[in-house]
């Protein structure tokens, strides 16, 4: 049994998430396509926060809502004039792309019923005192080679950041 | 009334199948790489909710969100700096204008 606080969460973010994805893949100015994609992203740390991951709320927020959405920004702002309308396509593509989606909506829908385990678990029966994540565990999961740690992994994403500042100014420059 | 999995599941599904509407849709480079990271953010919400549900004592799936979410960045900043460079040589961002890979 889940306390009335966590439901009415849930469905506000819920209701957030469904109204402002469907507004950022419709939105005729691509600047507030990007806005509505911020508050998607701000929805989705919300439920790793109700879910009781901390700190990946955190780095969703600076590294997705921060980070990710500024860049967008920028290259919104270098491409496109103000006010320029991303013009609609064609009702042939649209009705095509309808199509595609609604089709694949009905069958992970139907994916998802026939799961098992699907009903099995209340949010606060998984969220056990025992089971919570401390900085402690994700320092120690980081930086060591046993098995289910990751050092490995951390230092190819930091030489693949390395990569991909020099690709991306290589790419981006003038010349 | 209990949250099930299914709960956190079905918002992840409708963020992943409007991705998929904006993907085919959209004309703007930048619209269509917006539509994608919808999509990664759908998945990314998937491996959290199954690691919190299926095996809550582990940390797996918040793990391979963490490096999801690195890799998404790199991904975006390489296509941004693509994009800009289209914009130079086309002078717009209209996928229907990019017709040859090197100018």
């Amino acid at each position: 049994m889940d306390s009335v606080g966590n439901i009415i969460v849930y469905f506000a973010v819920a209701i957030l998430l469904l109204v402002f994805s469907i507004m950022a893949v419709t939105a005729k100015k691509i600047l507030r396509a990007a806005t509505y994609l911020l508050f998607v992203l701000i929805g989705t740390a919300i439920f790793y926060f109700q879910m009781g991951y901390q700190f990946l709320g955190a780095v969703q927020i600076a590294v997705y809502a921060g980070g990710i959405m500024v860049l967008f920004v920028f290259a919104i702002l270098l491409t496109n004039k103000p006010n320029e309308k991303d013009q609609a396509g064609n009702s042939h593509r649209k009705l095509w792309g309808f199509l595609v989606s609604a089709t694949s909506f009905v069958l992970l829908l139907f994916a998802l019923f026939y799961m098992p385990l699907i009903h099995g678990y209340s949010l606060v029966e998984c969220l056990s005192a025992s089971n919570m994540i401390t900085m402690h565990d994700i320092g120690v999961a980081f930086t060591g080679g046993e098995k289910f740690q990751y050092l490995l992994p951390f230092e190819a994403i930091s030489v693949l950041l390395l990569a991909c500042i020099i690709g991306g100014v290589t790419i981006a420059r003038k010349d | 009334m209990d949250l099930s999995m299914l709960w956190y599941l079905v918002p992840s599904v409708l963020m992943f199948v409007c991705g998929i509407y904006g993907f085919m849709t959209r004309k703007n480079l930048i619209a269509i790489l917006i539509s994608l990271e919808l999509m990664l953010n759908s998945a990314d919400l998937n491996f959290v909710i199954f690691n919190r549900y299926l095996y809550p004592g582990s940390m797996e799936g918040m793990v391979f969100t963490l490096f999801a979410i690195a890799l998404a960045a790199a991904e975006t900043a390489v296509a941004i700096a693509i994009i800009i460079n289209i914009y130079r040589a086309v002078g717009n961002t209209d996928i229907n204008e990019v017709k040859q890979m090197r100018f």
